[in-house]
């Protein structure tokens, strides 16, 4: 039997076909998505692709699985009280729910603030503050701001301190506005508790979001849109890390490099080597998701040749005319030149993305001498890095632009994997495996066995 | 009785001794206290956002390294505009490095906005009844102002 399994992105919308019996991807194939008019013309031009190699004329819409990023994703603002503790908890929690993160905000809302909210108009407002039993001031406050906004589209689920609750639930309900709840993300300083919550935010993506953004409309040629598409690659890593019976990929890292952002999944303990004090004041997800919204290879190519420049990567002023062709969507490399130039901006925007997720080890001096301190997620025992997105795997050298994710004796400092095996998704399929684990775990994970290859 | 009192502690700066902070967050938790144990190596200015998000009642800083001074210059107003003017400071351990006097470091500490200092050598069970007094006092005035 074949299952279409497709995501709805932003710029295109890819199907790969999977013959479940056999294994095997028989068909792929990508249109321009067509969200603004109607989705499902953009997912039929696919299908049709998908039609001349393989008979689908028989498949039922419970054989479609779909997930999508569609619509500037899941949109959220997280809002907390400290910075560096429940306001930066609210968004890693938002992160592994597969959000885009358009505003956080920290402290008391200022009414600046909260028309800078309004004016983004989040899909979802994503409110922390205080610990179980601690402060409540500020997130009462928060919630008294909001639900008093005059714009009321952005669904608001509260995720902070519980002795705030009655109160909250008390003033939204008298300002007619609703307002959902889930435990405290941060119930306790040093404890993160996420997994409820990035439940509830899956709800309310399933259950509302998707109607409004027009893309709900494949219901009738799919099961569904099931999950936004970060989650799909999210849940495809831990699968192919855990494995089903201690038969997974042990700790790994995936780097997608994308057209607007470039995003990086490490499922690892990140915990600090022996001797060394891991400081920071939250702890680290062992599934941890960090989206660098700087790095796209389409939207950001100016950012990326200046880093690039910076860190000798690219030589001063070349690539000029490929730089002014490449800047809109859906281009594609057609000569050597442009292939060249395609592949430092992913190295770039790799090189960059890992640094930034994988953690830093300092030294500093204390009366005792010498100590080394870790901020952040130690990922040099990690022995297996993947790359996907189409700007890696349809780059002439995917292997050089891994190379980048490695640990390097010249920035000792950064915790980047040592050593690692490198593996391409060449058949791009890590967000089909999370949609395929859906309905059948062992499958999905014998898909990626089979497809992700080491490079 | 009123409800559970809420401790912070740890060992301030670049200090890696462990003892003291533990055997203080665990002799306080079977006290009755809640504790949030922040450990070795903690910058002063964590203190001052795990007090503001437990709205914790007193922050108990150790320090054996002798450098405790020099952590501290400024804490005491950096806990002010942090809206925790109101939370108690304590701090016990070794605060000064060769031989001293134990009442000019109470003192030194005191002017830098600690309520209350401790040597090593301290009873806790004494350190705890104060610190009990001081909370109480600190309602009973709250309480007043209202």
């Amino acid at each position: 039997m074949v299952k279409l399994l497709v995501d709805i992105g932003s710029t295109f919308t890819k199907v790969v076909a999977v013959n479940l019996d056999t294994l095997e991807i028989v068909s792929r194939a990508q249109a321009p998505s067509t969200v603004e008019e109607d989705v499902t013309i953009g997912l039929r031009k696919a299908f049709n692709e998908i039609g001349k190699e393989v008979d689908i004329s028989r498949l039922q819409p419970g054989d479609v699985l779909a997930c999508s990023s569609a619509a500037g994703g899941l949109r959220v603002v997280s809002i907390g009280f400290v910075p560096e503790l429940s306001c930066d908890a609210a968004t890693q929690a938002a992160l592994g729910a597969g959000a885009k993160i358009v505003g956080h905000y920290s402290y008391e809302l200022t009414r600046q603030e909260l028309s800078e909210i309004e004016e983004l108009s989040p899909d979802i407002v994503l409110l922390a503050g205080g610990t179980d039993g601690g402060d409540r001031r500020v997130i009462v406050h928060n919630g008294t701001m909001l639900a008093s906004s005059a714009n009321s589209k952005p669904w608001i689920l509260m995720a902070g301190n519980k002795a705030a609750q009655d109160d909250l639930k008390k003033i939204f309900q008298a300002a007619g506005r609703d307002v959902r709840f889930t435990n405290n993300i941060m119930p306790d300083i040093g404890v993160l508790s996420v997994d409820r919550c990035q439940k509830e935010i899956a709800r309310i993506f399933l259950e509302n979001i998707i109607e409004a953004k027009g893309i709900a409309k494949v219901k009738a040629m799919s099961s569904g849109i099931l999950m936004p598409t970060p989650v799909a690659v999210l849940n495809a890593a831990r699968l192919l890390s855990e494995g089903i019976r201690s038969d997974g990929f042990g700790e790994l890292v995936v780097v997608d490099v994308g057209g607007a952002t470039t995003d990086v999944h490490s499922i690892a303990s990140g915990s600090p080597p022996s001797g060394v004090i891991a400081l920071g004041m939250l702890p680290e997800l062992y599934v941890k998701r960090t989206v660098e919204g700087d790095l796209g290879v389409r939207y950001n190519i100016d950012t990326l040749v200046q880093l690039g420049e910076d860190r000798g990567i690219l030589a001063q002023g070349a690539f000029k005319r490929e730089m002014k062709k490449f800047s809109s969507a859906g281009t594609l490399p057609e000569n050597e030149i442009e292939s060249d130039f395609d592949m430092m901006l992913a190295s770039v925007a790799l090189d960059t993305a890992i640094e930034r997720h994988a953690g830093k080890m300092d030294v500093v001096y204390g009366a005792a001498g010498k100590m080394l301190v870790q901020h952040g997620k130690n990922l040099t025992d990690v022995k297996c890095v993947i790359g996907t997105g189409g700007p890696i795997v349809f780059c002439r050298n995917p292997r050089r632009v891994l190379e980048r994710a490695s640990f390097s004796e010249e920035k000792p400092n950064n915790l980047k994997p040592k050593n690692p095996g490198f593996y391409l998704d060449e058949r791009y399929i890590l967000y089909a495996a999370g949609l395929l684990a859906e309905v059948d775990a062992g499958k999905a994970l014998g898909l990626m066995k089979k497809y992700v290859r080491q490079v | 009785m009123g409800k559970q009192i809420t401790v912070i502690t740890g060992t301030v700066g670049f200090d890696a001794h462990v003892i003291g902070t533990k055997i203080l967050s665990h002799t306080l938790r079977e006290q009755g206290f809640k504790v949030i144990e922040l450990g070795i190596q903690t910058p002063p200015n964590d203190f001052i956002k795990a007090a503001q998000e437990s709205n914790a009642d007193v922050i108990m800083i150790s320090s054996l390294y002798g450098m405790a001074e020099f952590d501290l210059k400024g804490f005491k107003q950096k806990c002010i505009e942090s809206g925790i003017g109101d939370t108690l400071l304590y701090i016990g351990g070794m605060l000064a490095v060769g031989k001293h006097d134990f009442k000019e470091v109470e003192k030194k500490f005191k002017d830098l906005g600690f309520d209350r200092v401790y040597p090593q050598e301290v009873d806790l069970s004494v350190a705890i009844a104060e610190l009990r007094k001081d909370v109480d006092r600190k309602s009973a005035r709250r309480a007043d102002r209202r």
